[in-house]
């Protein structure tokens, strides 16, 4: 790979970047509600203030907010901020910034997202090869049935059949929350253990709502690699299956895998939202529902931006990968 | 047919038609008696390959030809044992320098491919691995049959296969999609010819080729084959190609071995119907522009006509050719026919 292919996908990764942040910059200031408006008059209905003051604070909060200048300048400005990944003050968590509030839900959504992903995609992955491998045993082929039936459950409905079955009949598990009422985060085995115990109904949810459609995209795609000439002709070499099935038929079947992994990883974060806020954890998901109801908009911004960010690196770091997978694509 | 022969000699009490075999057994490389193989599909049974037995030499040359759909590639996988369902072997032998292949438990005939018995495939376009390289596609071949062999040995046995075919050691680095499809065929017959097997089938291996490439293609297999004194068997629809390469033709029609004859004879005089109409259906200097076609169109398979399968499209068509399935005969020079218009002809000869 070239160091102009190089420059080529970070400038392509800056330009992802500046179009999403651009639009939501401009998104929320097309609809005509005023959060700090809507702050100060809950604020007025409690009683106490003259409206006057009312309209002095306001006016000072926008200053301070700098939403009195030009949008155009608000725009640079905005920019600049993101530049230096500065979202500003949390409207609802005051004075907290909002990069403070992404920084403390972000280690929840990263360690549960990144753990059921990979689980997912390696377990999916090896489940729809073996799937359609006709020489594996027939148990280990039906293995994926069950998974690719699972597919069909969203990860709502999944997560709280899990929470009434396994956390509230059978009490095997915990109901909710990142680690048990009381306790206080220590770096020690007993925390560990009850933060893994709340984290594994939840990975389930998601992994459980995964696993089945990498199954059956590679289930398809091995179908088709099975009848392609070279893995007849490694048959015809006299190789063991084992090395037939891991280096010409997986290694192959393996490709689109990865590309629907780049493509997952955007829907991911949705089902985080979600899962997230049913088992009460508090990772991006569950700062991204307050602040949309508390109007916070700095964090929302920043949210939005920071998951486009993961996002646009994550898919150039796969367009780096995948060369080394597949060298057709390193000649071009 | 070697069986036929056999029974019919004793019984003319010919004890030298009997020696004879038995020495043209001796020397022979591959014994392919009665190979059988039914394809069990949705619309019935169809018989792909009925009866197939032939012999040949160590460093002889067979060429197959016939329509497609004939036989021609199951008849290759069925001694290569790659017929995957629903098609089936009925039975049969196929002996290989001894070793009679259909006996063998799957991981013996597993370490027979590629090295008694190697196969060169159909589509060499797409026939090597695209994500690795050519080198480690030779070396898991030598690797999955000697175990134990050392890396420089295996490096030596790909390098000298490599110059056998006439590439250039940096093939060894390089990817599929680096080479050309000439290149590529020769790397599939350089991966052939790594063990040096007794028998080489090489299944259509100029079809995707311009003539140019064709010939350096077949001469390379020539040499290989010259090197390594292999047995090979040239599967093609190509009659001219045969022609210059071949020792000896086998003409293929509905799953049967309807005549072999070395390849003068087969050009020359030409036995079988439907092996003159082949013949004839060549363009020639004598008579350019004026090619003559075979009339009516190949049988299939689920519903095969009685009696000989050719007699709907044979001018000799007759009672007994509608109704009795001819027997392969032998004749004068060792050449054999299935047809019944040479029964009589062929009883002399036995």
């Amino acid at each position: 790979m070239n160091f102009k292919i190089v420059v080529k996908r970070l400038l392509f990764f800056v330009l992802v970047v500046w179009a999403a942040s651009t639009i939501v910059f401009f998104i929320p200031r097309l609809s005509s509600r005023n959060a700090i408006r809507e702050r100060f008059g809950e604020l007025a209905r409690t009683g106490g203030f003259s409206p006057g003051d009312i309209e002095k604070m306001i006016a000072s909060m926008q200053q301070q907010f700098g939403l009195d200048k030009p949008m155009l300048e608000q725009y640079w400005q905005y920019l600049g901020n993101i530049s230096r990944l500065d979202f500003g003050y949390s409207l609802s968590k005051y004075p907290s910034t909002a990069t403070e509030v992404i920084a403390q839900a972000l280690p929840w959504t990263i360690g549960l997202l990144l753990v059921t992903t990979v689980v997912s995609f390696v377990l999916g992955t090896l489940l729809g090869a073996v799937a359609a491998w006709p020489k594996a045993p027939g148990w280990l082929r039906s293995l994926a049935t069950p998974f690719i039936l699972l597919t069909g459950v969203p990860p709502v409905i999944m997560g709280i059949l899990l929470l009434f079955f396994i956390g509230f009949r059978l009490k095997w598990l915990p109901l909710g929350g990142a680690y048990s009422a009381g306790i206080v985060p220590t770096w020690s085995w007993s925390f560990f253990l009850d933060l893994m115990q709340h984290q594994i109904l939840p990975a389930l949810a998601l992994i459980f709502g995964s696993v089945g459609g990498w199954v059956l995209s590679m289930r398809g795609m091995g179908i088709t690699i099975q009848g392609e000439d070279y893995v007849n002709f490694a048959e015809h070499k006299g190789l063991t299956g084992g090395r037939i099935f891991r280096d010409y038929y997986l290694r192959n079947a393996l490709l689109p895998q990865v590309t629907g992994l780049a493509l997952a990883l955007g829907t991911v974060i949705t089902s985080a939202v979600i899962v997230e806020g049913i088992f009460g954890l508090p990772g991006i998901g569950t700062a991204l529902n307050l602040a949309i109801r508390a109007n916070d908009f700095p964090v929302i911004y920043g949210i939005v931006i920071f998951i486009t960010i993961a996002i646009a690196a994550l898919m150039t770091i796969l367009e780096f990968v995948y060369p080394l997978l597949d060298p057709r694509i390193r000649a071009n | 047919m070697m069986m036929d022969t056999k029974a019919a000699g004793a019984q003319a009490g010919s004890r030298n038609a009997t020696a004879a075999y038995d020495a043209a057994s001796a020397k022979s490389v591959l014994q392919v008696k009665g190979l059988e193989v039914t394809y069990y599909t949705d619309l019935g049974r169809a018989k792909a390959l009925d009866d197939v037995s032939f012999t040949l030499g160590a460093g002889e040359k067979l060429g197959m030809v016939g329509e497609s759909g004939s036989g021609k590639s199951t008849m290759a996988l069925a001694m290569m044992r790659m017929i995957k369902p629903p098609g089936r072997i009925e039975g049969g032998s196929v002996i290989v320098d001894g070793t009679d292949l259909m006996a063998l438990d799957d991981d013996t005939m597993r370490r027979a491919r590629l090295d008694k018995i190697a196969y060169i495939p159909q589509g060499a376009m797409n026939s090597l691995n695209p994500v690795t390289r050519i080198g480690a596609q030779m070396v898991d071949a030598i690797k999955s049959h000697m175990p134990r062999e050392g890396r420089s040995a295996i490096m030596d046995r790909c390098m000298h296969a490599l110059r056998s075919v006439d590439l250039d050691s940096g093939v060894f680095r390089m990817y599929a999609h680096e080479l050309s499809g000439g290149m590529k065929q020769r790397v599939c017959i350089a991966i052939g010819i790594l063990l040096e097997p007794k028998v080489i089938i090489a299944d259509e291996p100029t079809s995707a080729l311009d003539v140019v490439t064709q010939r350096q293609v077949m001469e390379t297999i020539d040499r290989v084959q010259d090197q390594i004194n292999a047995a090979v068997i040239l599967i093609g629809h190509d009659m001219g190609l045969m022609a210059q390469f071949v020792d000896k033709v086998a003409v293929m029609y509905a799953g049967r071995l309807v005549e072999v004859a070395s390849v003068r004879e087969m050009f020359t005089d030409p036995k079988h119907p439907y092996s003159q109409a082949l013949i004839s259906s060549l363009p020639n200097l004598d008579n350019k522009g004026v090619f003559q076609g075979i009339p009516g169109l190949a049988p299939s398979l689920l519903r095969l006509p009685s009696g000989c399968a050719f007699h709907p499209r044979c001018p000799h068509a007759e009672e007994l050719q509608r109704t009795v399935r001819p027997e392969s005969v032998t004749l004068a020079g060792g050449r054999t026919v299935t047809c019944h218009l040479y029964a009589e002809e062929g009883q002399r000869h036995v």
